[in-house]
């Protein structure tokens, strides 16, 4: 099977690599800022309507789902389109959709509730949506923990990656709070449900569950090949 | 339809409309309703809301029910609806309502009464007098606003209609037209919306049949031509768009309680003491406030409404 076998990159093509590094990184980095510029603009110019706390909450709120989403979309995309350089990518896009779930809690505590603890931890134990959501927020906190290649070392590769597998529960509790919150309306959570179901269905039907943890044919060892995805530094 | 950026061309939000410039209800009827209408179009009121602003005829009558609290200004009344016969964002009513053609609007009344009738909505609102009645309007999805409504106390017009004795509630029914009322393409809800109040309820002088708002005719995404407002009850309580009033002696269905039987009930007043079982009803975020505010029983309304349930289990009668 082709994987992003690091033989093949082993003698880096220099041009590319630094192509990914100094261009194509920089510019997902700033598309993914792209949201939260347009929300800072429309707080600014108070053009978010006449609940604007609201409105800031769950947009928020849709784009750490989102986030999440194409971060769990990267693997399967990869292995669909042939594309082993997405995977230069997904630390980012994973590091970005906790953003956005930390940028969604704090809107809700600050500003939302304006700390009011009391009020919020009651929401917290008696809405299962609340305390849905913020299960999902906690599985995600030790992958952000662990995004850097240091983690990776220290921790393996084989148990960094099984780690890692907290997403899939993350993601779909992420999905359950946002479903379980509309008041009539399903579609639109329907429609995230369905394409994480469709996400981790290509998972479970190519077993691809630990990503890319396939054993390359050469048998590299199973310490020595840090997974491309989360390496922003090219093999050596 | 899955990534909806809002209309960066759409007008500022309510939240900044500076104090000196929504309507105060002295300034207004002192100015009239011309001088109103300018400054409404200062306040860059969207098409469709401008379209139909226009003077409800005859002198508005004031009342001592009003309440003198800050009212929400006209952009925000107007813009952030939940009308899901226009679809189930908030800026969608007033998006779309403006395809609702609310003239000429034919009112029946019938069921359990000796007068069953139809009315025409403008002979309605000519034949009686109309009154300004300050609001407190509290959504079920805990935000709330204040409203200078113009409207016909709702016994005034049932009781036209001649309730017999066996007449103990009222079902009130919306439109159904989903060429009109694109939401109503999708089964979100069971079609047409339904309400229904007690007798003693819809007879309370709190309670009126709306024509406008701001003293102008009730723009569409508001419920026009005529809607109730019965301001002690959740906001989906009343009911927009209506044609049709029918005296029962069961209590008839409720288009919210059908669709959550557990989350709405028939009565749905205003109880900061029963949550809804998804979220807290003890604060509101009352709209153009940042913090949100402790949410009244009876929304504010129990020294008049309190005793129509004397005796009753509220929580369990949610």
């Amino acid at each position: 099977m082709v994987l992003a076998a690091p033989t093949a990159s082993h003698r880096p093509r220099r041009r590319s690599d630094r192509l990914i590094r100094f261009v194509a990184k920089p510019v997902v980095f700033v598309a993914c800022l792209l949201p939260l510029a347009w929300l800072a603009w429309h707080v600014a110019a108070g053009e978010l309507g006449a609940n604007p706390i609201e409105k800031m909450n769950r947009f928020l709120g849709d784009w750490a789902l989102r986030f999440l989403l194409i971060s769990l979309a990267v693997s399967p995309l990869r292995e669909i389109g042939g594309w082993p350089v997405l995977m230069r990518f997904r630390r980012m896009l994973g590091l970005f959709a906790f953003t956005y779930v930390v940028l969604h809690l704090s809107s809700w505590i600050g500003v939302d509730q304006f700390f009011a603890w009391a009020h919020i931890w009651a929401d917290i134990v008696k809405r299962p949506y609340i305390t849905i959501g913020m299960g999902a927020f906690l599985l995600l906190i030790p992958l952000a923990a662990t995004s850097t290649a240091g983690m990776i070392k220290r921790l393996g590769a084989k148990r960094w990656k099984r780690l890692h597998m907290l997403v899939y529960p993350a993601a779909a509790l992420g999905c359950a709070h946002f479903f379980m919150m509309v008041k009539a309306d399903i579609r639109e959570p329907l429609i995230y449900a369905g394409i994480l179901v469709a996400l981790l269905g290509w998972r479970a039907a190519t077993r691809r569950w630990l990503a890319i943890s396939r054993p390359s044919p050469s048998s590299r060892g199973s310490v020595a090949p840090i997974p491309p995805p989360v390496s922003s530094a090219p093999p050596r | 339809m899955l990534i909806r950026f809002r209309n960066s061309c759409d007008p500022a939000g309510s939240e900044i409309t500076p104090e000196s410039v929504y309507i105060n209800r002295r300034r207004f009827l002192a100015g009239g309703a011309a001088a109103a209408a300018a400054m409404m179009s200062g306040l860059a009121v969207p098409a469709a809301a401008q379209g139909k602003a226009a003077p409800l005829p005859g002198d508005i009558g004031k009342s001592s029910l009003s309440t003198d609290e800050v009212q929400t200004p006209f952009d925000a009344v107007t813009r952030y609806n939940n009308f899901y016969e226009f679809g189930t964002d908030k800026e969608d009513p007033a998006r779309y309502a403006s395809q609702l053609k609310v003239r000429p609007w034919a009112l029946t009344i019938d069921g359990l009464c000796g007068k069953p009738g139809t009315w025409d909505v403008d002979a309605l609102i000519k034949a009686n007098r109309l009154e300004e009645r300050v609001y407190r309007l509290r959504c079920v999805e805990a935000w709330s606003m204040v409203i200078p409504w113009v409207g016909i106390p709702m016994a005034d017009v049932l009781k036209q209609a001649e309730p017999l004795a066996s007449a103990k509630y009222v079902a009130m029914q919306t439109l159904l037209d989903p060429a009109q009322m694109p939401g109503q393409r999708r089964s979100i809800l069971e079609w047409p919306y339904v309400e229904g109040l007690r007798l003693d309820e819809a007879l309370h002088p709190l309670t009126i049949l709306c024509v406008g708002l701001y003293g102008q005719v009730l723009p569409n995404q508001n419920g026009a031509p005529i809607r109730l407002i019965i301001p002690w009850k959740y906001g989906f309580k009343s009911i927009k768009s209506i044609v049709r009033l029918t005296f029962l002696e069961t209590m008839p269905p409720t288009t919210w309680n059908r669709s959550a039987p557990d989350e709405y009930g028939f009565y749905a007043n205003v109880n900061p003491a029963v949550d809804h079982p998804r979220w807290s009803q003890k604060r509101e975020r009352r709209i153009g406030e940042f913090f949100r505010r402790d949410s009244l029983p009876f929304n504010g309304y129990a020294e008049q409404v309190a005793g129509l349930y004397a005796g009753m289990d509220l929580v369990k009668w949610f």
